[in-house]
């Protein structure tokens, strides 16, 4: 950008996609955002497998890791659900570790943060809305609707209660998906202005490298602190699919 | 027994200290600051307001009675949403069984 003599701010020229792997990528519409997702896998993979190939009493690093992001979840599934959301455990410890994977890679420079689109977002965010769902049914079968009218409520407020609380079910797939995109979003907008204004400046001359130092120390601050955030919001997805699987176990 | 009592409460200061007997209840790990919180409630508001404006625009094209029903599921939803913040801050009603 400084090469241009003008730089501007295009802070979402970043977010574009386009496809990747040549003629592969064109015949299929494999974007880039698509190979991060097969990246995040496989490194959830690799952690996994390798970190638990040898098993050794006293953990190594890689073992350390492993372990300690299965017990994490482990705890935060069995804390909120209770004991009988063991059999949940998987499908939380995937969507934590996709989420969380995919917000670090899209720290490093060059990558793409997948999690930064609506799409994917909320693709996951429907994802959970119907196996909550589809786990009410199935364990309370059609008296999970009584999810939708509180004991004990006079009867006279039921056409005012049931619509009002199935539009506030309605609306969690919605609030978990822009929650974790509109953060993703706005902590890479910030990044990239940040990074302009070093180069702008910069620019100037001499003056100018004294000046950009200010821009560039926030954005080494803002680096840490979207580090933060993308774990924060990972496990913020991953609590509340807990509560959500907590009300459909238990009914309230 | 007073030794024993005294030493179950220190048991206990000392486990809440390093973080592993945290307080029952629900949400008790989401972030607390005050920025996080708002965002959160400002989501939590948004989302049911839109899915009441949905709701009640689909119903409307549907069923031709523009503008009632939309009006009638903006109330809802905005209701919805205070609702939902509500949520966020009243403290679980677990039963114990």
């Amino acid at each position: 950008m400084a090469a241009e003599g003008k730089a501007t701010i295009d802070a979402l020229h970043q977010f574009e996609l386009v496809p990747v792997l040549g003629d592969f990528g064109h015949a299929y519409m494999f974007s880039q955002s698509n190979l991060f997702m097969v990246i995040a896998v496989l490194v959830i993979t690799v952690l996994m497998v390798a970190g638990m190939a040898r098993s050794a009493i006293v953990p190594g690093r890689l073992q350390a890791l492993a372990e300690s992001s299965y017990e994490f979840v482990h705890d935060m599934v069995v804390g909120q659900v209770g004991d009988e959301g063991k059999r949940y455990f998987p499908f939380v410890f995937c969507l934590f570790m996709f989420v969380l994977v995919g917000n670090l890679l899209g720290l490093i420079p060059y990558a793409f943060t997948f999690t930064s689109h609506i799409a994917v977002t909320f693709g996951l965010a429907a994802l959970v809305f119907v196996v909550v769902t589809v786990v009410g049914l199935v364990i309370h079968g059609t008296h999970f609707f009584t999810y939708f009218f509180p004991e004990g409520a006079p009867k006279v407020l039921a056409p005012i209660i049931i619509p009002i609380e199935i539009i506030s079910y309605l609306s969690r797939p919605i609030s978990l998906s822009v929650r974790l995109f509109a953060n993703m979003v706005a902590g890479h907008v910030m990044l990239i202005v940040f990074a302009t204004f070093v180069v702008m400046i910069g620019s100037i001359g001499a003056v100018g490298y004294v000046g950009a130092v200010l821009p560039l120390v926030m954005n080494v601050a803002l680096v840490g602190f979207e580090l933060l955030v993308a774990f924060l919001q990972a496990y913020v997805f991953a609590i509340l699919t807990s509560i959500y699987l907590h009300d459909a176990v238990h009914l309230h | 027994m007073n030794e024993r009592d005294g030493f179950e409460r220190r048991l206990q200061e000392a486990r809440a200290k390093r973080g592993l007997d945290q307080p029952a209840g629900s949400q008790k790990g989401l972030p607390a600051g005050s920025w996080g919180v708002g965002l959160r409630a400002g989501i939590e508001v948004a989302s049911a307001l839109a899915v009441g404006v949905g709701v009640g625009i689909g119903l409307d094209r549907w069923l031709g009675t523009w503008p009632w029903l939309f009006l009638l599921f903006f109330v809802a939803g905005s209701v919805a949403g205070v609702l939902n913040v509500y949520r966020m801050f009243s403290p679980p009603k677990r039963r114990i069984d």
